[in-house]
């Protein structure tokens, strides 16, 4: 016979029990997701990887057709996205941590970068094609100046158009808010102390920026980076908006050519009919996996390399 | 990285500075004007954003021969047929409906399986595990939308959702909503588990001196300390899966209807915005400018939900020192 309070007591502890039941099965479900994921699209997409697909153009005939002009157009896209969203991010961090006072105005430029976090990148397309593809109307397409000729490698024209430096531009509106934010932690984490050194020597405050908070934050602001370009790489909506082309038959030379980029692919290819462009496009997938896995472990391995805590 | 901070420190100590001060001082100044103007470049974008959204919106609601477009009749009408018909009807609440269905099933998916790993990850995991897990939601997290889209018309549809039932078409919101879901689950995840363990474990320490279990410490202690940063969790997450495009351009339809049915095909606002951007439609029609005014709603509902998570968690935080 048991007392009352052993009963309570068992009962807890069941209690106790299936709740970690319902936390691990919680968490299982996540990778078996994950697992599912990556195993139907492998499934689907393996028979079709090959140098071919690779290396050949988009084509009616499934059987001829290749991603070489998406996987140009990212590569080309990202870079700009890269070079213009990261130096910009760690701008803006190294401003709102290091000079801005605590006042009003930083804390609403705050909620406002916040609030950008939050925008869908579907309406950033939409801005984009009103800020670089047609600047505002301010110039028609008809009457635009240009540097350079179409065959030229510096060839640019304004407004943008549709081209692959639009593109980057976009993407890079898109993730400047998380790069932003990604750095801002990377600067709260570097401990006062090392700056009060370097203060107590006699540095000014751009000193103790650009040699001392700088280093010490940018593993953590790389770490940062590469996620927030896996985020772009495998953007698609503002993309689309601006006029990013479906179909596309060379690589881009310049700034100014047209460009598609993988995501915009498999979209393309998954929303045919057609079981066999579903091959394709489960191969493209599988290209861009690969590519967000590299990125991924980059960032993994980074972060644990300098796991060291900068507090001694 | 501390030897390459302490070395940086004695440097400047050594050599000093090879300009002159004015010169020094000059330069500090205008870094720090640079970066000011890069930081303004956050307010200009919220403020084009805004500007170039309410300019089109405006063209699309003062268009010429076109009575049947109020604001009135756009915000309370049932009917979004744009396309179709003699008398295209704008009454955007079809839209609204569609993405609310997608978000809700996103939700219903999402927030608790998210809230469970994340208390899992917090309180539960060892240390080792919790690093694979965190590294397998990044992957999660990583992947590109397009392919949750993929994912939900090529395999939720047919293998998981039509054999339950055959009221499920190629194109239906539970797919859709199914594979938002998955889609923000990392996010809510990653978020819930920064809010559950800033947390102090002194409350965890008290409550199992109290004979706790770890169910009473996790749901009773630790989830209600940690509340707001949860709040502000789901709603960002929600924030995202309304946003959501290519995953419900993919798998929901093409249809504007009104209805809470969750095997129909229903089109939402960002997957409306991509029919008419991907060329259905004449630029400088109306059809065109309609997605304007729709990209404005959609602004407006986001822009109001994360304004509320900031206040949630500005508000409601509870502070332990």
């Amino acid at each position: 016979m048991m007392s009352g309070r052993a009963i309570a007591t068992s009962r807890r502890l069941l209690k106790n029990r299936l709740f970690l039941y319902g936390c691990l099965a919680g968490t299982s479900i996540a990778i078996l997701v994950l697992c599912v994921l990556m195993i139907s699209i492998a499934i689907e997409g393996w028979s079709s990887v090959s140098w071919h697909f690779l290396d050949s153009f988009a084509s009616r005939k499934p059987a001829q057709a290749g991603i070489k002009a998406p996987l140009m157009g990212s590569v080309w896209v990202c870079v700009i996205c890269a070079l213009v969203a990261i130096p910009m991010g760690i701008g803006t961090a190294i401003y709102l941590e290091e000079f801005a006072k605590h006042s009003r105005i930083k804390r609403l430029i705050q909620l406002n970068i916040s609030n950008l976090s939050g925008v869908p990148s579907i309406v950033y397309g939409i801005l984009a094609l009103a800020a670089f593809v047609r600047f505002f109307g301010i110039s028609s397409s008809d009457d635009h100046w240009s540097i350079g000729d179409s065959e030229s490698f510096f060839y640019l024209h304004f407004p943008f158009g549709p081209s692959v430096l639009a593109g980057g531009l976009t993407l890079a509106l898109v993730i400047l808010p998380i790069m932003i934010i990604a750095s801002q932690e990377a600067f709260r984490s570097v401990p006062q102390s090392l700056r009060q050194g370097a203060l107590a020597l006699g540095s000014t405050q751009w000193q103790v920026i650009w040699r001392v908070s700088l280093p010490a934050a940018l593993p953590t602001i790389m770490t940062g980076a590469i996620l927030a370009m896996s985020r772009a790489i495998g953007e698609a909506a503002p993309l689309l908006v601006i006029g990013g082309f479906l179909l596309v038959f060379h690589t881009p030379t310049n700034l100014m050519s047209d460009f598609t980029v993988l995501p915009l692919q498999i979209f393309n290819w998954a929303g045919r009919p057609q079981g066999e462009f579903h091959k394709l496009a489960a191969a493209a997938i599988l290209v861009q996996l690969v590519v967000l896995l590299v990125f991924n472990s980059a960032a993994i391995i980074l972060r644990h390399k300098l796991q060291k805590p900068l507090q001694s | 990285m501390i030897a390459v901070a302490a070395r940086n420190a004695a440097d400047i100590a050594e050599r000093g500075t090879p300009c002159s001060l004015r010169m020094r001082a000059w330069f500090e100044g205008s870094i720090k004007a640079l970066l000011w103007s890069l930081t303004c470049f956050t307010v200009v974008t919220t403020a084009a954003i805004i500007s170039v959204l309410a300019y089109e919106t405006y063209g699309f609601f003062t268009i010429q021969n076109h009575p049947e477009v109020s604001v009135w009749s756009f915000f309370v009408g049932t009917e979004w047929s744009p396309l179709l018909g003699a008398q295209p009807m704008f009454g955007v609440l079809p839209l609204v409906a569609g993405t609310l269905l997608v978000t809700t099933i996103a939700g219903i998916v999402a927030l608790p399986i998210g809230l469970m790993t994340a208390v899992y990850l917090s309180e539960y995991a060892p240390a080792r595990r919790r690093t694979v897990l965190k590294a397998v939601l990044e992957i999660l997290a990583g992947v590109p939308t397009v392919v949750y889209g993929f994912f939900a018309l090529t395999f939720i549809t047919p293998y998981l959702l039509q054999p339950l039932s055959n009221s499920f078409g190629a194109y239906n919101a539970m797919s859709a909503g199914i594979a938002v879901g998955i889609m923000i689950l990392p996010i809510v995840c990653s978020l819930c588990e920064d809010a559950l363990r800033a947390v102090p474990q002194s409350l965890r320490d008290g409550a199992y001196a109290l004979g706790s279990t770890k169910f009473d410490v996790s749901a009773k202690v630790v989830v209600p300390a940690g509340l707001s940063g949860v709040i502000a969790a789901f709603l960002l997450a929600l924030t995202r899966a309304i946003g959501e495009t290519m995953i419900v351009a993919l798998a929901a339809g093409g249809l504007a209807q009104l209805t809470a049915n969750p095997t129909a095909q229903v089109q939402t606002m960002t997957a409306y915005m991509v029919q008419i951007f991907l060329g259905d439609a004449p630029a400088a029609g109306i059809e065109y400018k309609s997605s304007y005014a729709v990209a404005f709603t959609l602004f407006l509902i986001t822009f109001f939900l994360t304004w509320i998570g900031a206040l949630v968690l500005r508000r409601y935080r509870e502070e332990y020192e």
